[in-house]
């Protein structure tokens, strides 16, 4: 995943919040959030994930016009999607093992991000329920408008042999 | 933040992150995050298709809903590190609940820190997040 330009917006933040359930008015009250030490609007821990918002290539997301999509309509579907493309963990590399991420500076409303992402370290294992397991990492920073090193994120993802139905 | 005189190792913190866990709200994650990951969100698709049971939350919807009992806990902006691995599936319907452990605290680069671990349980005590993170404390 390169993504060039990663708006942080108030009303992103809003949604995302609201999603996992966090009705801290520092992630939508800007007043409130002005009158506290960080000044402003923060996202919560996990926001960058959604910089997938701002990946022109995610192909987690249904193209305009909708071709190529692999879930229902009419029919159930199901090309499944192609291992390796998409960033941060998810179906991009079979389910999602591990998610890391380490906070080097503040993050705020207004400030505008950039990612790059590597490919880290792989390895298999054996597992009882899930066959073979291939584990893959990618490593992916997060630079602010000044070109500081604001978030790194690691994800794992991993490719099972079988269906993992706990 | 949290103060170092008020802490110990040891010390939890534990908290009810979703009862019942909706379909819609995999719904609202999916929207806010961009993961449209047909698995979360299409029953026909995962069932028919994939051939899970039902479709089933994101693991970032599970490490986000662990991340809000989280900063709820260590304060706004305090975090330096925050990791989870996913140990199992969340389902709709499912109750989770996230406990954090202090298991260190420390200096780091000049302030002072504490260590957590993570769990979060769903409704059968199955750990379905485990992990650790790292928040700057006043001393």
């Amino acid at each position: 995943m390169a993504v060039d330009k990663f708006l942080i917006e108030a009303s992103h933040i809003m949604m995302f919040a609201r999603s996992v359930g966090d009705s801290n008015p520092i992630y939508h009250d800007e007043e409130y959030a002005k009158n506290t030490e960080l000044g402003g609007i923060i996202p919560p821990p996990t926001f960058v994930q959604s910089s997938a918002q701002f990946d022109p290539e995610y192909f987690l997301r249904p193209k305009v016009g909708g071709d190529g999509w692999f879930g229902s309509g009419k029919e159930a579907t199901g090309s499944k999607p192609s291992a390796g493309s998409g960033g941060g963990g998810g179906a991009a590399m079979g389910l999602h093992a591990e998610q890391h991420f380490e906070y080097h500076l503040p993050v705020r409303a207004g400030d505008i991000l950039s990612a790059t992402t590597k490919p880290g370290k792989t390895w298999e294992k054996e597992s009882k329920r899930a066959g073979k397991l291939k584990f893959s990492e990618s490593v992916t920073e997060y630079r602010n408008q000044n070109g500081e090193l604001v978030i790194t994120a690691t994800g794992v993802g991993v490719q099972t042999e079988r269906v993992v139905d706990s | 933040m949290l103060k170092e005189n008020e802490l110990n190792i040891g010390d939890t913190h534990t908290s009810t992150l979703v009862e019942d866990l909706k379909r819609t709200q995999i719904v609202q994650y999916a929207g806010a995050s961009g993961d449209y990951n047909p698995l979360h969100t299409d029953e026909v698709f995962t069932t028919q298709i994939a051939g899970y049971p039902s479709v089933f939350a994101h693991g970032m919807l599970s490490m986000g809903l662990t991340g809000t009992m989280l900063t709820n806990y260590v304060g706004d902006g305090a975090l330096k590190k925050y990791g989870v691995r996913f140990t199992n599936q969340v389902w709709p319907g499912d109750t989770l609940k996230s406990t954090t452990t202090i298991t260190a605290i420390r200096d780091q680069d000049g302030e002072r820190v504490i260590d957590l671990e993570i769990v979060t349980t769903n409704q059968n005590d199955v750990a379905v997040v485990t992990g650790n993170a790292t928040a700057k404390i006043e001393s």
